[in-house]
């Protein structure tokens, strides 16, 4: 037997006129933590996808244990022993772990409630997970829902296990936890590969990067002899610049004042619970959190998207001459009419920010179609400006009339900011505004973000990946549980702090 | 190890296409047809052991063979564009508008009420009055759930069908007051020798005024989607309701603002099946064009023009299969079996422009 676990020759996937993975010819070892590493797009998860059943490869042979083998559903793949943990989980909410556990897995005996929870136990004492089998999904945290995925694969008798990119949902302390839990697999003789684009974890977890670009098979290279910057490069294929700029601004004026800001959803959850904060111009306010702590409802108040509690106080301070106007109870369009320049990159692209099925230049008059004269829509300028934000931010598509849905994610994103950076903001709001982009679009994002600060905009940006946030941010408001659990400076904070902010409540319910 | 199943490739895969250039589009529907009228063939010779071409004759015959034939194949192809049209609208904001009967139904009403009470209006005042009231009523038929549905978020598709029922019985109630003869349980043609409430034939064609009617509307509502910031709006919503939102769209005001057009244009549609086509009013006045029509919307994906090609295609095949019915003695079922294979190879080909197959020998080859 060679140390070999999988090996693929020439594979190869083909999307329509979309080449996702070419000729890739690589090797996985037993016992070894292989990180797969590439820009979005690059084709990482399309490659999994072919060892895990999900895609069969147009082209190329896998084999597993020497044996070349046919995939054809995940069901193969388990028999294989592959398993893949995706980013999306796939659990059902309303049952417990260990109904998730079992679930799909063919077998004649009865439901054993004792032998599954015993089953259980084993591979969480053996790998050093915590899980409770009784526990239903819909109780569980992110990370918990994660863990069960992996005793998920576990029990299946997976020994090549993918992780496709574990880490984005969790904190510091939370990836910690599940590295250790990578090592101890290795430990005992399982293959993991995992998928991230984080370089430090790279180099922290890995004994092997693979890297691919643009869907073709680069190179793997010996961890210890790796650095980010070399990583990079052979991601990028050219030397990028890594470090985010931080610039001063003299004059800073209070443009926002946030007085206790409640917000109840439509479930009766108390989803905002007496946020207090000021945003400044000239700065970049930093807001973190575990996804789904009042981010999206923050902004969406500020932008009177969301009914807020009447006693609820949002007063923006007007540059010029720094008049109040009280922004809680009025819709968008009211706010505009206000001549508030309030611009806003929701998380959601194409389902909030852009029309998916029209082309750059409608999206371009989105929020100002209005103000063409008579009935009829003004085509003239919002084309003009939409070929403008083509030329200055390099956005790729076939024409100004292509559907933006089918642009990439980074070219989505630089339609949707170049949009509401063009509409002359005094403050501008951002909710994740470089996820699932590569490198070379977030840094453009970040140098844009850091061109408005220093035009004397507030900048308000929420975001996940705490590195960034600590290298870009002037402050950092930490949300919890809907509260606001701190406000940092960036300059001073660490992620560690940062992290333990966003998982411990500092003050007591009331 | 684990023992090695040593399973082949799949036989067939499915994988999606680029876009496809618009003549090699028309190519694969042609081709879709040709296949639909060949398997027609067969079958019909298998069953019948008629002559497939000798049929396929009759049909072309049955519904362009003589110039009444042409006008009834093309009444029946405006009728459907006008609902159609009226539908665009509503289904383009993701608004299902299954009420399209109703609303059809409820302006035929109006327009054999006005016919048949306003006798004495000079004939000017009448169209406009019957014009203006069949709109309203149908305009109304559409607000009641849009109103609805913007104030609690009730379900449209069921609001709007069930506006529906409501329509029939009101129909059922009125036939039974106009009833003419008495006994007979129909309303019977209207004004049959005054011509009162007829809509005039022009240069002596019975149908050109509604034809040319129902042209403007397409022309009106394309304008309308398609310029106009209200088409925005609408297509904004049918989006996202969240981008709508984002953008400072009122979306109730545009869910009430569109379902009273949507409305309008359907009973609009009702008034030309009344005056300008059957000069009487039953529960089939509207004869389930309410549903065909949406089909023809879908499948035009809301372009009207392309609505008038569809629905001609429709009405093309409905007359024809009639006409194959009665003429070779094959009774209606054989007909809609025919309408049923041509319908379903023109959507088929919709999955070929679509997607291509792959099949195994990892040659390459495509799917038609």
């Amino acid at each position: 037997m060679n140390d070999i676990a999988i090996s693929l020759k020439g594979v190869t996937k083909v999307f329509g006129e979309t080449v996702a993975n070419r000729d890739v010819t690589m090797d996985v070892k037993r016992g070894e933590i292989l990180a797969l590493l590439g820009e979005n797009g690059s084709g990482k998860t399309t490659l999994m996808n072919m060892l895990s059943g999900i895609y069969y490869p147009d082209a190329g042979t896998i084999s597993v244990d020497g044996n070349p083998v046919d995939i054809r559903s995940p069901k193969d793949a388990y028999e294989l022993g592959i398993g893949m943990v995706h980013q999306h989980f796939k659990l059902v909410d309303v049952f417990t772990a260990a109904e998730n556990m079992i679930l799909g897995v063919e077998t004649k005996e009865r439901f054993d409630r004792k032998k599954v929870y015993a089953d259980m136990n084993e591979i969480c004492e053996k790998y050093g997970f915590d899980i409770n089998p009784e526990q239903k999904v819909y109780d569980m945290s992110v990370s918990q829902k994660q863990t069960l995925e992996i005793v998920k694969v576990l029990y299946r008798g997976a020994n090549i296990l993918i992780l496709d990119e574990p880490t984005a949902v969790l904190t510091p302390q939370e990836t910690e936890k599940l590295f250790n839990v990578i090592r101890n697999m290795k430990e005992n003789g399982k293959s993991v590969i995992i998928i991230t684009h984080k370089l430090h974890e790279v180099l922290a977890i890995s004994d092997r990067v693979a890297i691919l670009r643009k869907g073709e098979y680069i190179d793997a290279i010996e961890t210890k002899n790796a650095t980010e910057a070399v990583l990079t490069e052979m991601m990028v294929g050219k030397k990028v610049e890594l470090n985010i700029e931080r610039p001063e601004v003299k004059e800073k004026f209070k443009r926002l004042e946030i007085k206790h800001l409640n917000c109840v959803d439509a479930d009766g959850i108390r989803v905002l619970k007496d946020i207090n904060f000021d945003v400044y111009s000239g700065e970049i306010l930093g807001i973190a959190g575990i996804s789904g702590n009042g981010q999206k409802e923050l902004l969406e108040s500020i932008a009177g998207l969301q009914l807020v509690s009447p006693d609820s106080s949002v007063v923006y301070f007007e540059p010029k001459e720094q008049e109040e106007s009280q922004l809680v109870g009025r819709t968008p369009k009211q706010i505009r009419d206000l001549g508030v320049h309030l611009s806003f990159v929701p998380e959601d692209r194409l389902g909030m920010g852009l029309v998916g099925s029209m082309g750059m230049s409608e999206n371009m008059m989105l929020k100002n179609y209005g103000e063409a004269k008579g009935v009829f829509t003004d085509l003239k300028r919002p084309k003009a400006l939409a070929d403008q934000i083509k030329e200055d931010l390099e956005v790729v598509t076939p024409s100004l009339n292509t559907p933006v849905r089918k642009l990439s994610g980074g070219n989505v994103q630089k339609v949707l900011v170049g949009r509401e950076i063009a509409a002359n903001p005094t403050v501008l709001m951002t909710a994740y505004a470089v996820r699932g982009l590569d490198i070379n679009t977030s840094y453009t994002i970040y140098h844009l973000l850091n061109e408005q600060k220093k035009n004397g905009v507030a900048v308000i940006y929420v975001g996940e990946d705490l590195d960034v946030l600590v290298e870009l941010c002037d402050r950092i408001v930490v949300l919890c549980g809907g509260r606001v659990n701190g406000i940092l400076d960036g300059r001073t904070t660490t992620k560690e702090e940062i992290g333990l902010l966003m998982t411990n409540l500092k003050e007591e319910e009331n | 190890m684990k023992n090695i199943k040593n399973v082949s490739e799949p036989f067939v895969r499915i994988a999606k296409r680029d876009d496809m250039p618009f003549g090699k589009k028309l190519l694969v529907r042609l081709v879709a047809v040709l296949l639909s009228l060949i398997v027609s063939a067969i079958i019909i010779f298998a069953i019948t052991k008629y002559n497939p071409v000798t049929v396929y004759v009759t049909m072309f015959q049955g519904a362009l063979g003589t110039r009444t034939r042409v006008w009834s194949t093309l009444k029946e192809m405006f009728l459907l564009t006008c609902i159609a049209v009226g539908l665009a609208p509503a289904f383009k904001m993701r608004f299902w508008n299954i009420g399209a009967e109703g609303q059809v139904l409820v302006g035929g009403i109006v327009s054999a009420g006005c016919m048949i009470y306003l006798t004495g209006v000079p004939s000017v005042a009448l169209f406009a009055i019957m014009i203006i009231s069949s709109v309203l009523i149908g305009a109304v038929w559409g607000l009641i759930p849009a109103l609805f549905k913007a104030k609690w978020n009730t379900n449209e598709t069921l609001f709007t069908l069930m506006m529906n029922y409501v329509a029939i019985q009101l129909t059922s109630f009125v036939v039974s007051k106009w009833e003419n003869p008495y006994g007979s349980n129909t309303v019977g043609i209207i004004n049959q020798n005054t011509r009162i409430g007829w809509l005039p034939a022009l240069f002596k064609q019975q149908y050109l005024l509604d034809l040319l009617m129902v042209i403007g509307l397409v022309i009106f509502m394309y304008i309308y989607l398609t310029k106009s910031k209200h088409g925005y709006e609408i297509a904004v919503v049918g989006e996202s309701e969240n981008t709508a939102r984002y953008a400072g769209i009122n979306v109730k005001k545009v869910f009430i603002r569109t379902m009273l057009i949507s409305g309008g244009i359907c009973g609009f549609a009702g008034f030309l099946a009344v005056s300008g086509v059957s000069h009487t009013i039953s529960t089939s006045t509207a004869g389930g064009r309410g549903f065909t029509a949406i089909i023809v919307a879908w499948l035009a994906k809301f372009n009207t023009f392309t609505m008038i090609v569809i629905s001609l295609l429709l009405a093309f095949l409905d007359n024809g299969a009639a006409e194959i019915a009665s003429k070779c003695k094959l009774n209606d079922y054989a007909s809609d079996m025919i309408i049923g294979v041509i319908l379903f190879f023109i959507l088929g080909s919709e999955f070929f422009i679509n997607y291509r197959l792959i099949f195994r020998e990892k040659s390459g080859k495509e799917g038609k």
